[in-house]
């Protein structure tokens, strides 16, 4: 078996881990390799063929593909090695990482790991929706790869539970290719995908939105025949006698994206119950020394280049900690109130600036995010409409703070 | 005229609300308030002219390691041409290998736009 020494081995290569490998070889490192299980690198981009993509990186609107290739031609260019058809089947504490190859199987000792595998879509089996289990019902993304990637056309009569945005996507793409998109459930009383597409996806093509809704049943043997459909109350569970039911051939579920840290909790790496990615420090490292992670993998983002500018921070930081060896440590919490979901970094060395990302667990208007630490206010941002279906993002200055007493970030009405 | 608008010209959608008149066949905005930046205006402008869309697609591809190859459209056009425009798209054919951005159709549907491929597509080994 081949075994070898490694400075950064890089864990996926999607997005974040294309843009971490490009910023870490322009900052000096050669010791590095991305490997990919997928025969091609681009991750989920691939299948995305719709635009809106990169204006905030590039400044342009690319789709999925064209901005995944941005990323391929300068890891190309650069000489930046990669495998592909190559799955990480196991990391240890110590950064052993032992990967399945075409060519067997391959060892490395990696002074640093990071952990760029991107999430899943949350599946029937997580929602428990009564009746039975005949085909039809895909995830927006199973259907969207059917239709742009193997050339098969899934549905024609369709439900679609769900309002994040790849369900949104699905609607426009499944009508224009023909189908029926009846309408589109969200069992919470806001939509959780972005206003713009259920502008351009839903409203261009008189595609219903109805909110606090959800299906309660599944009807159908082989093939699904319809569905049924009832109001739900303030805690979402469904109000008897508003059952209605919706003849359809396909269930298109939108419900969710969960990080896929299985290989992060192989390596023992805490993971945070709000986000289900790892609790990290200002420098994206897990609480395994050396284990980073950025994108995805470490909490959903609503737009690819948050994903990319994300990992070219984290790529700063695992330099200097090939290079010293260690980071300064970072003892600090941040802490949230709650009308906040959730926080990252959750962990701060009061000693310098950071990224503050951050989501409001419900829809305020005219709000203002505050950060605050023994008392003083170190940072604000003010947020005309903060909905939880939009990450916030904004820098915290080191100026004012202190290298100990925590943080505390809340949620004000201005 | 009151109107409200939901800006998708980039992911902040941006909530507009405009007030306006339609003087001579040509919307006048009176006052504009919600949106963070110059393209704003202009989105709700063409909204109450002719709303335009782009449209991405794909189209088959011989010889390809992949059955389709990705498209789409350089620059917007009328949104109801969007249903055409996709059935249009379904006419076209290439040969692996494709290269991401090669033009498919200049002047597509007579518009000042271009199908272009947004995909690599290397041929499949024999």
């Amino acid at each position: 078996m081949i075994r070898e020494n490694i400075d950064t081995l890089i864990v996926g290569g999607g997005p974040a881990g294309l843009a971490a490998a490009v910023e870490l070889w322009k900052k000096g490192m050669r010791s590095i390799l991305i490997v990919e299980r997928e025969r091609q690198l681009g991750g989920i981009l691939r299948q995305c063929i719709h635009d809106g993509f990169g204006l905030s990186r590039f400044g342009e609107s690319l789709s999925g593909p064209e901005y995944a290739q941005k990323f391929i031609d300068e890891v190309t260019a650069l000489g930046i090695p990669y495998l592909t058809d190559a799955a990480v089947m196991n990391i240890t504490g110590s950064r052993l990482v032992t990967i399945a190859t075409p060519g067997g199987i391959r060892e490395y000792q990696a002074k640093s790991v990071v952990l760029t595998m991107g999430c899943r879509e949350r599946t029937q089996g997580a929602l428990a929706i009564p009746g039975e289990r005949p085909t039809g019902v895909f995830t927006a993304g199973v259907a969207q790869a059917y239709i742009n990637l193997y050339n098969r056309m899934p549905a024609r009569e369709v439900i679609i539970l769900g309002s994040g945005d790849i369900g949104m996507i699905m609607a426009r793409r499944l009508t224009l290719e023909g189908a029926h998109v009846h309408a589109v459930f969200e069992v919470q009383p806001y939509p959780s995908g972005l206003p713009r597409n259920i502008e351009q996806c839903l409203n261009d093509y008189h595609i219903p939105l109805y909110l606090s809704h959800t299906v309660t049943k599944i009807h159908g043997s082989s093939r699904l025949e319809g569905v049924t459909v009832s109001a739900v109350d303030a805690h979402m569970k469904p109000i008897p006698g508003t059952e209605q039911y919706y003849p359809c051939d396909t269930l298109i579920l939108s419900v969710g994206l969960i990080p896929e840290n299985e290989l992060s909790l192989d390596a023992g790496v805490t993971l945070d119950p709000r986000t289900h990615g790892a609790i990290v420090d200002e420098n994206y490292m897990t609480s395994v020394p050396g284990i980073f992670a950025a994108g995805n993998v470490l909490h959903v983002h609503d737009l690819v280049d948050f994903v990319s500018m994300e990992a070219e921070r984290l790529a700063d930081h695992v330099a200097e900690y090939v290079r010293e060896g260690s980071l300064p440590p970072c003892t600090l919490d941040v802490h949230y109130d709650t009308d906040i979901n959730h926080v990252i970094p959750q962990k701060v060395s009061g000693a310098n600036p950071f990224r503050l990302s951050m989501r409001v667990s419900h829809v305020m208007k005219n709000a203002a995010i505050e950060v605050r630490q023994n008392g003083n206010l170190i940072a604000k941002k003010a947020v005309k409409k903060a909905l939880p279906a939009e990450m916030i993002q904004f820098d915290v200055p080191a100026d004012n703070l202190q290298t100990s007493g925590d943080l505390e970030v809340t949620a004000v009405q201005r | 005229m009151k109107r409200e608008f939901t800006c998708i010209v980039c992911p902040n959608g941006c909530e507009i609300e405009a007030d306006y008149e339609i003087k001579n066949g040509t919307p006048v905005i009176s006052n504009i308030q919600g949106n963070t930046c110059k393209r704003g205006e202009e989105y709700v402008r063409q909204e109450l002219i002719s709303p335009k869309r782009t449209i991405a697609s794909s189209i088959l591809v011989e010889g390809g390691e992949l059955p389709l190859v990705s498209v789409r459209i350089t620059k917007p056009i009328p949104r109801e041409k969007i249903p055409e425009a996709v059935q249009e798209i379904r006419q076209y054919r290439v040969t692996a290998p494709v290269r991401a951005g090669a033009v498919i159709c200049h002047d597509f549907l007579g518009f000042d736009t271009d199908l272009i491929t947004t995909k690599n597509v290397p041929a499949a080994h024999k």
